[in-house]
Order: structure tokens, then sequence, then C-alpha cells
């Protein structure tokens, strides 16, 4: 494999991850505080057709990043409302809120509408002229480099800010955690918000950096990857993230088989490939998975 | 869900039947009002497209057919998820053991060709079925032996499954070769199997002249027989025992792993038999763009149907009103048909969230029953 590919290929992995990276972190802010989240899927599609429309009518691609941050946190916010408020099961409120950014996004879709642009790579000066590296992680789109950023500071907002300790108290422990003064329905709520915000900047990536337009159905299971990703990175943001990656790199080594032709493994095999690791590696290395302990369950107050 | 049951054992009052169904009636009835509101926002005629799907519904023999045929899998996709939820399983591989189920059931509906017709079709239903069961006991058995957790397991197989049925019938070029399952006949230019044999159709029933095959019975049956299953068996016990509380299931002697497999391979059969039905009773063959989205409604409509056999036939129903009844109405009133995404939705939310409904119309709250979440075996077992 000559260099070019390899950039390609490496590129393209970070590329396709991205998306799977932040549906990771937002599935890991509900979860840590102990609420369910299979709506990072429609969260995301919603997200991506606001962000779209956005950009279709006024051609301002931070305004339009910013409503699709806001509408995948009012998608949260609904999914908050239900499992916390109403103590809705968490797993129907989520597939409440999956049919329903399937029905809103296909009822209010129009065909036919363009945009002006989407967002483009920035180089880094200096460090984008580092060999290989430099093409791989420094010529990015600005969403592509806030998810390894995110990635980061979710770590350290985790496991080293208060915040991050009254996280992971509620998810563990709620009781524990409403007699130590932590208010418990406002952890979950502003938590499921920012992650349901993190899940939206997913959908913004795939409609203004990505392709730049808006297809019905277009996150294509992709929330649920994430959910995969973030339970197969063990509910950390760095095993999120390195799932994420492995499910990039799959599918960046399979377009690339498929593109270079004349292979006679067929090529759905290929494709294939990430999901069959990933049941591998999750029977074979990774072993039990142990969630937040108080996931799933409303809380109630004495 | 036990009120249900003791309904149908006769311990309650009328009262409590009426509270029972009263709250989905106004749950569909308040989401159908919300979705009309939402037309009348858009310059949409409500009263027309209501109109348009019921009568596309349930407005002609032929309709009221269609209607049924709709239902058929989703009873079986429906009774898929809630059985594995009652042994605290959560099957969102419906979609894969689906097409599965419906790629072997046509494999042996044109392999099996010359056999007698009931073989035929039983072999094919059995295929259906054990293919649908295998890619639900894989991820059951890993998550028995391992503690891979099934939410990832069944999604990833999900995905392998559509595209390895897709490979099985592909038309090859470029290099490769056709998919061993793939129409012979080179007049045939879409990536299918070949139509299945007459002795493997489901035989159609006597219902007027419109087409209404053998699946509806099945389904029914298969209804039936979970309910026995879930319900009057040493296994349905263990079963919702492990549902439960894993823990004190394994205390009291039930295998945990073996019923965590047969869960999740039964499960995978009736998803499977979803497909089956499809492919032996309506589409006669099998190809890759078959019912996408079925595998995710399943879920809605064992939620809806509060993961008893009863509640999952009605909301099936409810379900294949919704389907067929849905082209009519853009039709009549230029709705976008995703708008019954949106009332399916509201009904949803509103049955899960019925404080909301008892808001509205004022009933009066029950005792409180002992909720035990669905997601209890979340990664726990």
């Amino acid at each position: 494999m000559n260099s070019l590919v390899l950039i390609a290929v490496l590129r393209s992995t970070l590329r396709q991850s991205t998306p799977i990276t932040l549906g990771a972190l937002s599935g890991l802010f509900c979860e840590r505080v102990g609420v369910i989240n299979i709506a990072i899927e429609g969260m995301m599609l919603t997200a991506a057709y606001m962000g779209y429309m956005t950009n279709v009518w006024t051609g301002n691609l931070i305004l339009a990043v910013i409503v699709a941050v806001l509408s995948g946190g009012l998608m949260a916010l609904l999914h908050a409302w239900l499992s916390i408020h109403f103590k809705v099961d968490q797993i129907i409120s989520g597939t409440v809120i999956n049919i329903l950014a399937v029905g809103l996004t296909g009822y209010f879709y129009q065909p036919g509408t363009v945009t002006k642009g989407k967002l483009q790579s920035v180089a880094v000066p200096v460090l984008t002229d580092i060999p290989i590296i430099g093409d791989v992680f420094f010529d990015n789109g600005p969403l592509t480099y806030a998810a390894v950023v995110l990635v980061f500071a979710v770590n350290i907002i985790l496991f080293r800010t208060r915040w991050g300790l009254r996280m992971r108290a509620v998810g563990e422990h709620p009781r524990a955690a409403d007699t130590l003064g932590i208010n418990v329905f406002a952890m979950r709520y502003i938590n499921v918000v920012i992650g349901g915000m993190l899940a939206g900047l997913g959908g913004a990536y795939l409609t203004l950096e990505a392709v730049g337009s808006f297809e019905r159905l277009m996150t294509n299971g992709r929330g649920f990857i994430s959910l995969a990703a973030m339970i197969f990175g063990k509910w950390t943001p760095f095993g999120g993230w390195a799932a994420a990656l492995l499910f990039g790199a799959a599918n960046a080594v399979q377009t690339q088989i498929q593109f270079s032709g004349d292979v006679t493994i067929p090529h759905q095999f290929i494709g294939m490939l990430p999901y069959v690791l990933t049941v591998i590696v999750l029977a074979g290395f990774v072993g039990r998975a142990r969630p937040p302990a108080a996931i799933g369950r409303p809380y109630e107050t004495e | 869900m036990h009120r249900l049951t003791n309904i149908f054992a006769g311990r309650v009052g009328a009262g409590a039947i009426a509270r029972t169904v009263m709250i989905p009636l106004l749950a569909v009835f308040t989401a159908i009002v919300v979705g009309s509101v939402f037309m009348l926002l858009n310059d949409y005629d409500p009263l027309a497209a209501y109109g348009g799907l019921l009568d596309g519904a349930l407005g002609s023999k032929r309709a009221i057919a269609r209607t049924i045929l709709n239902s058929v899998p989703f009873v079986f996709g429906g009774l898929s998820v809630a059985f594995a939820f009652k042994g605290g399983l959560f099957n969102i591989g419906g979609e894969g053991q689906l097409f599965m189920g419906a790629v072997a059931a046509a494999w042996v509906g044109v392999a099996g060709a010359g056999l007698p017709s009931w073989l035929h079709i039983f072999i094919s239903l059995l295929a259906g079925f054990v293919a649908g069961a295998i890619w639900g006991g894989i991820p059951g058995t890993l998550k028995a032996f391992t503690g891979a957790h099934e939410v990832i397991t069944t999604i990833m197989f999900n995905f392998i499954g559509i595209v390895f049925a897709g490979w099985l019938v592909s038309k090859g070029g470029q290099g490769q070769k056709p998919g061993p399952l793939v129409d012979p006949d080179p007049l045939n230019i879409v990536p299918r199997t070949a139509d299945i044999a007459e002795s493997a159709r489901l035989p159609l029933l006597e219902w007027g002249r419109e087409p209404m095959h053998l699946g509806i019975v099945l389904a029914i049956v298969a209804a039936i027989v979970i309910w026995w299953l879930v319900w009057k068996t040493p296994f349905g016990f263990g079963l919702r025992m492990v549902g439960l509380n894993p823990s004190a299931a394994r205390y009291a002697g039930v295998n945990v792993a073996g019923n965590t497999i047969l869960t999740m391979a039964i499960a995978g059969g009736l998803a499977g038999l979803a497909g089956t039905v499809e492919t032996l009773g309506r589409n006669y063959y099998f190809a890759p763009n078959f019912n996408v989205g079925y595998g995710f409604d399943s879920i809605a409509i064992a939620l809806l149907g509060r993961n008893h056999p009863v509640g999952v036939v009605l909301s099936a129903l409810l379900f294949g009103v919704m389907d067929a009844g849905s082209t009519r109405m853009q039709l009549r009133a230029h709705v976008p048909s995703e708008i019954i995404k949106v009332v399916q939705a509201l009904i949803l939310a509103f049955v899960a969230a019925n404080e909301i409904i008892r808001y509205i119309y004022r009933i009066r709250r029950e005792r409180e029953e002992a909720a035990v979440p669905l997601s209890a075996g979340w990664g726990k077992r």
C-alpha cells in the first residue's frame, strides 16, 4: 500500500468515525446519569434535517450548526421529560423519539432544495506539513476537530471535575447522591439535553460537513452504531472513540477495496467486516460490560 | 401487563376493563387530534386525510384484506420483541432475523419444487423460523457465555444479515461471482431469487375474491402459542423470572444461560416468520429491498401492546390500518404519508405517559402498580 492510499484510508477513517464518536459521547452523557438513550438515531436525524434546512434558508453555516445542536437538545428534552418527569420506560421514550424523528423529518422534507455550500476543511498551519500525520489529522473540517477535542474534554469532565463526579453518583446511586444534596432530577435533565446536543452535532456533521444535503433516513443506523460503540467502549469517552474509529476504519478499508476494483472476494463480505469484528471483539475480549448501576430506573423521591 | 392477564382470568370487574381499554383508545384519539392540528398548521385538510386513511384501510373488502395482510408480519415482529422483553432481553435484531427468515424460506420454496404442497409449505416455514432462530440464537449464546451485550450484537447481526442476504441474491460482475441463490434466468435483471414453486405458496383463504392467505391464521396461532409458552409452561415461568430478576432466578435454580439462548432463538424465529409469511404468502420471491423498517416498527408494536400477545395483535392491526391507508391518505389530501409516523409516535408516547391522557380527560389515578423496567436486563445477567 503506498502512502497516498494509506493517507486516503486514514483520512476516511477519521471522517467516517466522526458522527459515531459524537453519538457515542451523546449516549455517554445520558447513560452516565442513568438514562438509557436508544434515541441517538432520532436526535441525529432531526438535527441533520434542521441544520440542513437552516443552511438552505439562511446560507449561514455557523447558524445552521447551532440550530442542529439545539434541535438535538430539544429532542433530548422530550426524551428527558417523558422518562424523568412521567417516568416512562426509557426504552419506550427512546423509541418514541426515533419514530417521531423519522415522521417529522419525512413530513417536512422538501425534495429538490439546494444549499450554497458546506463546511470546508481547515488546515492547521505548520502541523499540516508533518508527513502523513499532518495530512490525516490537521487538514479536516471543523466538526471533525470538534469531535476529537470533545472526546478529551468529556473525559476530563467525567473523571476530573465535580460535575462529572456528580454525574457518576447520580448514575450509580441516585439515592445516595440525593442525600448528599445533589439534585438528581436536574442532573438528569441537564445531562440528557447535553447528550442530545452532542448527537445534534453528529447530525450537523452529516448534512453540513460530510455531504451537504439531506435525504430521508440518512442517518442510516449510525445512531445505533454509536450506541454499540458506547457500550463497546464500556461507557468511557476513549473507549467509545476507539470503537468509533474501528467502525470508521473498516468502512474506509471497504470503500478503498471496492474502489480499487477487481477483487474476487464479494465486496459484501468486506462490508460485513466491521460488524463481524465488533461481535468477535465483544465476545472474545471485552467481556461483560457493566453499565451505570441505576440505568433504566426512574428516580423517585421518598 | 398483569392487568390484562387478570382480565383474561376473569379476576377483575368491568371497571378495570374499561380503564385498560380506555387509556389506549383515548391515546389514539388524542394522537389523531394532535396530528390534525399539525396538518391544519400546514394547510392540509385533516378530515380528507383521515377519511382517505380509513377508506384506504377499511373502505372495501379489498382494503380490509390488505390491512389484515399488512398486519401479519407486524404480529410476528411484535411478538418477537415482546417475547424477548418478557425474558429481560432487548431484541433490536428483528430486521436481520426477518431478512434471514425470508431468504431461507425463498431458498426452500424454490429448491423444494416437486414436494407435496403441505410438506413443502411446512419445511419452508420451518426453514424461515430456523434461519431467524439462528440469527437470534447466536446473540443469545454470546450473551449467555461471554456476556456480549445483546443490544450491540443484534444490531450488528442486522447489518450482517441484510448484507449477507443481499450477497446471496447478488448479480455479480466486475470480477465478482453471482450469489448462490440469484435467479438464473438471464432475462431477470434485478437481484432476487427465482419465484418460489406453486407448492410452497401459502393457500389463499376463501374470502370473496380478495387475496387473503393463510398467514393470518398462522399469526393468531403464533400469538396463542406465545401466550401459552410464557404464562402456562415451566419454561415461561423461568423466562419471566429471569426477566424480572436474573440473580434471583439463578438462585432459584433456573438455568439462566440456557433460558437466554432459547429466548433469543424463539424471538429470532418469530421475526424470521415475519419475513417467511411475506415471502410465501405475498411476494413469492426474495429481493434485498424487502420491507425495510419492519424490525423497528416491531419494537413500537410490542411496546404499544404492552408485551402481551393480545396487545401485540391489536397494535399490529392498528399499524396495519395506518400502513394500508397511508397511500390513499397521501393521494386524497396530499399530506406526506410520514404524518402517520408522527401519529404513531404520539400514540406510543400517550400510552406510555398515560398521566398526560389522564390529565386531559380527568381520569382518576388507579392504584399504583410496581413497574418493572423493560430495560432491567441492560447489561446485567
